[in-house]
Formats: C-alpha cells, sequence, structure tokens
C-alpha cells in the first residue's frame, strides 16, 4: 500500500469478492449441523449404556462412521466462518489480523484431520 | 487507532440501549456460536481420539468429564463436566433456533417489530424447552 497518489493510498483496501461465497457457505453448512448434530444426539440418547464397548460399536459402523466424518467437516467449517466473522469484528490491528487469519485456517484444518484419523482408526482398526 | 483522537461522535454502545428479545438473542448467537466452536468441538475431538485410542483413554475422558469415579480433581471436573454439556446442549438449541431465525429473515419475512421480536422470544422458549426435554430423556428413560 503506498501513501502518495491517491490511488496508492486505497489500493489494496476494498472488497476481496469473496464475501458472497462466505455468507453461502455459512448458510449451507447451517442446513447441514441441522441434520449431523442431531443425529449425534439422537445416536447417543438411545444407547443401551456408554460403556467403550457400546460407544465404540456404535461409531464403528458405517453409517455411524460417515456421519462422524461429515459431523467433523461440515461442524469445523461453520465454525471457522462464524469465528473468522467474530474476529473480524473485534481485531483490529495488523498483526491480530495475521494471527487470526492462520488460527482460523491452522486450528480448523489439524482439527479435522485429527477427527478424521480417529473416526478412520475407530471404524477400520482393531477393536 | 487511527481514529482514537477524533472528535467525530460515536455510535451508542450497548449500556445506552433499552434491552429487546432482537438484542439478546443477535448476542445470544454469537455467544452459544462461539462457545460450540471452542469449547464444544474440542470435548468432540477429545471424545473421538479417546475412543480411537482405546479403553483406557475412553474411560479418562468419562471419568474426568462425566462419572468422577476416581475421586480428587475428577470428582470436580466430573461436576463441571455436566455443566458444561447440559451448556452446550442448550448452545445447541438456542444457536440452531436463532439460526433458523436467521434463515426465515434472509428470505425477507419476520421483520415487523411485534413479529420479530415474539419470534426472539421462542427461540429462547424453544431452547430451554428442547433442553429439558433432551436431559429429561437420556435421564428418565
Amino acid at each position: 500500500m503506498g501513501n502518495g497518489t491517491s490511488i496508492g493510498r486505497v489500493r489494496g483496501l476494498g472488497s476481496s469478492h469473496a464475501g458472497t461465497h462466505h455468507w453461502l457457505a455459512q448458510r449451507l453448512t447451517a442446513v447441514g449441523n441441522l441434520i449431523v448434530i442431531p443425529f449425534l444426539g439422537i445416536s447417543l440418547a438411545l444407547l443401551p449404556a456408554h460403556d467403550y464397548v457400546t460407544v465404540h460399536g456404535w461409531a464403528a459402523k458405517p453409517l455411524s462412521a460417515t456421519m462422524l466424518v461429515l459431523l467433523v467437516l461440515n461442524t469445523l467449517y461453520h465454525a471457522r466462518l462464524g469465528v473468522q466473522v467474530m474476529l473480524e469484528d473485534y481485531i483490529h490491528e495488523e498483526g491480530g489480523k495475521v494471527a487470526s487469519w492462520m488460527l482460523i485456517n491452522f486450528v480448523p484444518a489439524a482439527a479435522a484431520v485429527f477427527g478424521i484419523v480417529s473416526i478412520i482408526r475407530i471404524a477400520l482398526g482393531a477393536a | 487507532m487511527a481514529l482514537a483522537h477524533s472528535n467525530r461522535p460515536l455510535s451508542p454502545h450497548l449500556q445506552i440501549w433499552r434491552w429487546g428479545p432482537a438484542m439478546l438473542v443477535s448476542i445470544l448467537h454469537r455467544v452459544t456460536g462461539n462457545g460450540l466452536a471452542f469449547v464444544g468441538l474440542s470435548l468432540l475431538l477429545w471424545w473421538l481420539g479417546s475412543i480411537a485410542s482405546g479403553p483406557e483413554a475412553y474411560a479418562t475422558f468419562m471419568t474426568y468429564v462425566w462419572t468422577g469415579a476416581d475421586g480428587g480433581l475428577s470428582a470436580i471436573t466430573a461436576i463441571l463436566g455436566k455443566i458444561v454439556l447440559v451448556g452446550l446442549s442448550w448452545a445447541f438449541f438456542q444457536h440452531a433456533a436463532t439460526g433458523i431465525r436467521h434463515l426465515v429473515l434472509d428470505i425477507g419475512v419476520g421483520y415487523e417489530l411485534s413479529v420479530n421480536a415474539r419470534w426472539s422470544v421462542f427461540t429462547m422458549i424453544a431452547s430451554v424447552g428442547l433442553t429439558a426435554l433432551f436431559w429429561g430423556f437420556v435421564l428418565l428413560r
């Protein structure tokens, strides 16, 4: 960003034109969450017990494992979009913006990989 | 900030406004959403990781979050765990209800003051009611 000419002072400060995609993705994942989160809640409420063998056996079923992967991906994506909006409202310094940008990209990606590796191990690993 | 010494008027902040239902549920939507994102997803990943790691790790999770079976620290964290889990379930129902409210507002209806206030109040009644129904079912069946 320059500080000489009028155009130099404003260049790079406008819209990134990514807002519509962010807005739509937020709503699409919101609807997805209305399916995957009640699936988890109802499944856990209906389990006869919550000991390791019962819970592991439930999570290892193909339908459960599929829904758990979708749950991890959809909730983390939705959360990442929402936390971004929150941080944009409260973080105004350049350093904070860069730190926030790394936080909302690195943390959900690492969390998603951890969650999916765990679910694959549950579904495919020896019980 | 660059505008710190400006004499331009500031927009009124929280303490100026008279509280109304729409303002309250807007704040609740943000608070519950971030609570679910940071606390809820951390707990979900700990739970999944513990199941994947085997019976001992799962027992540790259950002891510290729910049963408190080891006494000492786990007895305290298990009380907190129950409060957090009930809180997270309420946060989900509140965030889902206000989220559906947002989806309805997105199609351009519900902006009349009385209708908007009524739906805002309804999201809070729904979240408390659904939380009670969920835990009632889990604990009493």
